[in-house]
C-alpha cells in the first residue's frame, strides 16, 4: 500500500475543511443472495408469483439490514398488485422523493416504503426516472393513501404520476412556480443583520462538504 | 351579502352565489340564503376556525345538514423544513425535526436520530441508559400529546371541563420536561448518539411524584367523559372506519387499533429496546370517534408504566454515560445546567482554552462542520400518538443530509377525513377529525 499525500490527507490536500471537495451519493450497486433475514424468502415469493422478476426489477439491494427493490416504472403498478396480493404488503406508508442531479438519465427517484402486516415484514420499491422525462404511473388505484403522497412528491420535484386522480400541488400555494426540493432550486434567504455583524443566508454560507 | 371582499373576489368562483360570512349581520345572510332556490351549498370551513385543529381547511358539500363531500386542503403551515435540513449539520437536524410535530417533539426527534444512527451504524452503541431516558421522555410525551387530543377534542364538540384537567396534567409533564431539558417544546434533547444531557439531580424523584399524581388525575377525565351519554351520542357510531379502509389508506396510530387489530410498533417492530417493557396494546373493535377516544384514555395508563418501569432502570443505571464514546460523533462538552440557567461545562472550556490546543480544533470542527454520515438511505419507523412516524433519510457521504423526508402520521391519516365525514352531519366532521388528531405543524412540515 502506498501512501499519500502529508500525515495521512487524501484527495486535495485542503486541510481546512473548505475545499468545496463535491460529493455524490454512491450508488450502493446491486446486492448478491443470499440477501439475509427475510429478503430471500421475499425475492423468493415474488419470482415465484411473477415470472417477469428479471425483467421488472432493474436491481435488489441489501444495505443496513434493508431490501430495496429497484422497479422500472413500466411495471411498477403490476409489481405493487402482486406485492400487496400475494405477499401481503397490505400498506404503502407512501412515496418520497429524491434528487440525484449527478445521476444522469436518473436524476429522480421516488421511494416507496411497504409494510406487511400479515408478514410484520418491510420492503421499499424505488423507481428512477430522468428529468426529461419525469412520468411514473400512480399506485394511487393499489394503495389509495398513496394519493397525497404523490401530490406531495409532483408539487416538491415535479414527477408527474399518470394516473392520478387529482395531481395537484398539496403544500405550495397553487399558483407557485418551480418544484422547491429539487437540488437546483435555490433554499433562498435574505442577509439578516443583528448588531453591526451580518449573517448570510443559509445557502451561501460558508459550506463543508 | 354583496359587499366587497377584497380576498373572495367574483372571479374565484366560476359557479352560484358567493356568501362572504367575514362578521355582520347574520339575520339578513339567512334570509339570503333562505330565499335562494337551490338545496346544495359549498362551504369553506377554515384554514382560520376554531374546531378545525390549527390551519386546515375543509371544503364541505351540503345538502342540507348531510355532508355530500369533504375535501381537506392543507399547507397553510408549510415551513419548508425538509429543505432547510439540507442546509445545516446532522445534529442541527434535531432542531428542525423537533418543529414538525410540535406536540410530539421527542418523536420526531427520536425517529430522525434512529434513522441517523441506522447510517451511522452506531445502532448497538447507543449507551443504554441514554435508550431508557428516550423511552421515558416519549413516553410523557404521549401522555402530554393525548391529552391535547382529548382536550381539544371535547371541547371542539362542545365540553369545555375536560379540557381544564387534560392541559392541567400536560401542564405535570411539560415542567418535566423543562427540568430535564430546560424547555416545554420543541427541545432538541434527544441527538443522534444519545441525548443531551443525563438527567438533572433529583429528577427520578420528582417525576415518580408526577406520575402518582397524573394516576390519580386522570380519573377526572374519565369520570367526565367515559359513559357519559352526551358524549357518547355525539362519538359512537360517528367517524366509521374499517380495517379494511385503514390499510388502503395507511392508516395507523389509534385510528387502526380502534379496528380491533392490534398494530403498535412498540410490540410488533421494537426499538429503544421497548421490548423490555411491559405494557398492553390498547384496542376497540368499534371504528369509531368513541373507540379512539377510549384508546387514548387507556394508553395514558399505559405510558405511566412504562415511565415507572423507566425509573426502575434509570435507579440502576445511575452514572452510566448518555452519549456514544465515539468522540468523532458525540460532542466533547459535558454540558450541565449552571447556575444561571444556561448549559455550560466550566471543566471543558479551562481544558480546550487552557491547556489543549488539540481539543479546541477538534471541538470546533465537530461543531461547526459536523460529522460525516456514510453514504446510503433508511427507512426508520417508529410509533407516535398518531401512528407510524417515519424518518426517510438519505445521506452521500457529507455533513449535511442529502434529503429528509418524514412520513408523518397527520399527514397521511387526515386523508380519511373524506371516508369518515361524507353522508354524515356537518356537525360530526368535528368529531371525526378530532379522532384523527391531525397537527397540522406534522402534516405540512
Amino acid at each position: 500500500m502506498s501512501e499519500q499525500g502529508m500525515f495521512g490527507a487524501k484527495g486535495t490536500g485542503d486541510t481546512s475543511g473548505y475545499g468545496g471537495l463535491a460529493r455524490t451519493a454512491a450508488s450502493t450497486g446491486s446486492s448478491e443472495r443470499p440477501y439475509g433475514s427475510y429478503f430471500d424468502e421475499v425475492a423468493d415469493d415474488l419470482e415465484r408469483a411473477y415470472p417477469m422478476f428479471s425483467d421488472a426489477i432493474e436491481r435488489v439491494v441489501v444495505d443496513r439490514g434493508e431490501l430495496t427493490l429497484h422497479v422500472k416504472r413500466e411495471k411498477l403498478v403490476e409489481v405493487s398488485k402482486i406485492l400487496r396480493d400475494s405477499l401481503k404488503f397490505e400498506m404503502c406508508m407512501g412515496v418520497s422523493g429524491v434528487n440525484y442531479p449527478a445521476d444522469a438519465g436518473r436524476e429522480l427517484h421516488a421511494v416507496y416504503p411497504l409494510l406487511s402486516l400479515t408478514n410484520n415484514r418491510r420492503i421499499r420499491l424505488e423507481v428512477s426516472v430522468p428529468d426529461a422525462d419525469p412520468h411514473i404511473p400512480s399506485v394511487v388505484e393499489v394503495w389509495a393513501g398513496n394519493n397525497w403522497h404523490e401530490r406531495e412528491v409532483f408539487d416538491m420535484f415535479g414527477i408527474i404520476f399518470d394516473g392520478h386522480p387529482g395531481l395537484t400541488r398539496i403544500l405550495m400555494p397553487d399558483d407557485w412556480q418551480g418544484h422547491p426540493q429539487r437540488k437546483d432550486y435555490a433554499l433562498g434567504g435574505i442577509p439578516v443583520e443583528y448588531k453591526g455583524a451580518t449573517t448570510p443566508p443559509p445557502n451561501e454560507r460558508r459550506s463543508y462538504k | 351579502m354583496t359587499t366587497f371582499d377584497p380576498y373572495a373576489p367574483s372571479r374565484d368562483t366560476t359557479e352560484g352565489t358567493v356568501y362572504s360570512v367575514t362578521g355582520g349581520d347574520w339575520d339578513s345572510l339567512v334570509q339570503e340564503i333562505g330565499s335562494t332556490k337551490e338545496e346544495r351549498v359549498v362551504v369553506n370551513m377554515g384554514p382560520q376556525h376554531p374546531s378545525t385543529h390549527g390551519v386546515l381547511r375543509l371544503v364541505l358539500e351540503l345538502e342540507g345538514e348531510t355532508v355530500t363531500e369533504a375535501r381537506a386542503g392543507i399547507g397553510y403551515l408549510h415551513t419548508g423544513i425538509e429543505k432547510n435540513m439540507e442546509y445545516r449539520s446532522w445534529t442541527q437536524g434535531t432542531t428542525f425535526v423537533t418543529r414538525m410535530d410540535y406536540l410530539a417533539p421527542l418523536f420526531n426527534e427520536t425517529a430522525y436520530c434512529l434513522a441517523v444512527e441506522k447510517l451511522l451504524g452506531i445502532t448497538q452503541d447507543v449507551p443504554e441508559r441514554a435508550s431508557v431516558i428516550r423511552v421515558m421522555m416519549m413516553e410523557l410525551n404521549r401522555i402530554s400529546s393525548h391529552m391535547v387530543a382529548l382536550g381539544t377534542g371535547a371541547l371542539e364538540l362542545g365540553a369545555i371541563s375536560p379540557m381544564f384537567f387534560a392541559f392541567r396534567e400536560r401542564e405535570t409533564v411539560l415542567d418535566i420536561f423543562e427540568m430535564i431539558s430546560g424547555l416545554r417544546m420543541n427541545m432538541a434533547y434527544v441527538r443522534p448518539g444519545g441525548v443531551q444531557q443525563d438527567l438533572p439531580a433529583g429528577a427520578i424523584p420528582k417525576i415518580r411524584d408526577a406520575v402518582k399524581l397524573m394516576r390519580k388525575n386522570f380519573k377526572d377525565n374519565t369520570t367526565l367523559l367515559v359513559g357519559n351519554s352526551i358524549w357518547m351520542k355525539r362519538t359512537q357510531g360517528i367517524g366509521y372506519l374499517d380495517l379494511a379502509g385503514c390499510t388502503t389508506l395507511g392508516i395507523t396510530g389509534p385510528v387502526l387499533r380502534s379496528t380491533g387489530l392490534p398494530w403498535d410498533l412498540r410490540k410488533m417492530q421494537p426499538y429503544c429496546g421497548y421490548e423490555d417493557y411491559n405494557f398492553d396494546v390498547i384496542t376497540a373493535d368499534t371504528c369509531d370517534v368513541y373507540g379512539r377516544f377510549l384508546i387514548r384514555m387507556n394508553e395514558l395508563e399505559q405510558s405511566l408504566r412504562i415511565v415507572e418501569q423507566a425509573l426502575d432502570k434509570l435507579e440502576k443505571l445511575e452514572g452510566a454515560p448518555v452519549m456514544v464514546a465515539d468522540k468523532k460523533i458525540a460532542w466533547p462538552a459535558q454540558l450541565a445546567m449552571g447556575g444561571d440557567g444556561l448549559g455550560n461545562s466550566l471543566n471543558h472550556i479551562r481544558e480546550i482554552m487552557g491547556t489543549s490546543m488539540e481539543s479546541l480544533i477538534h471541538h470546533f470542527k465537530l461543531v461547526t462542520e459536523g460529522f460525516h454520515v456514510p453514504a446510503g438511505q433508511v427507512y426508520v419507523a417508529i410509533e407516535s400518538p398518531r401512528g407510524e412516524l417515519g424518518a426517510q433519510v438519505v445521506s452521500d457521504g457529507g455533513t449535511k443530509p442529502y434529503r429528509m423526508h418524514f412520513r408523518e402520521p397527520s399527514f397521511n391519516n387526515l386523508q380519511a377525513t373524506s371516508a369518515m365525514s361524507e353522508g354524515g352531519m356537518v356537525a360530526d366532521i368535528i368529531g371525526a377529525v378530532a379522532s384523527i388528531d391531525p397537527v397540522m405543524g406534522g402534516v405540512d412540515r
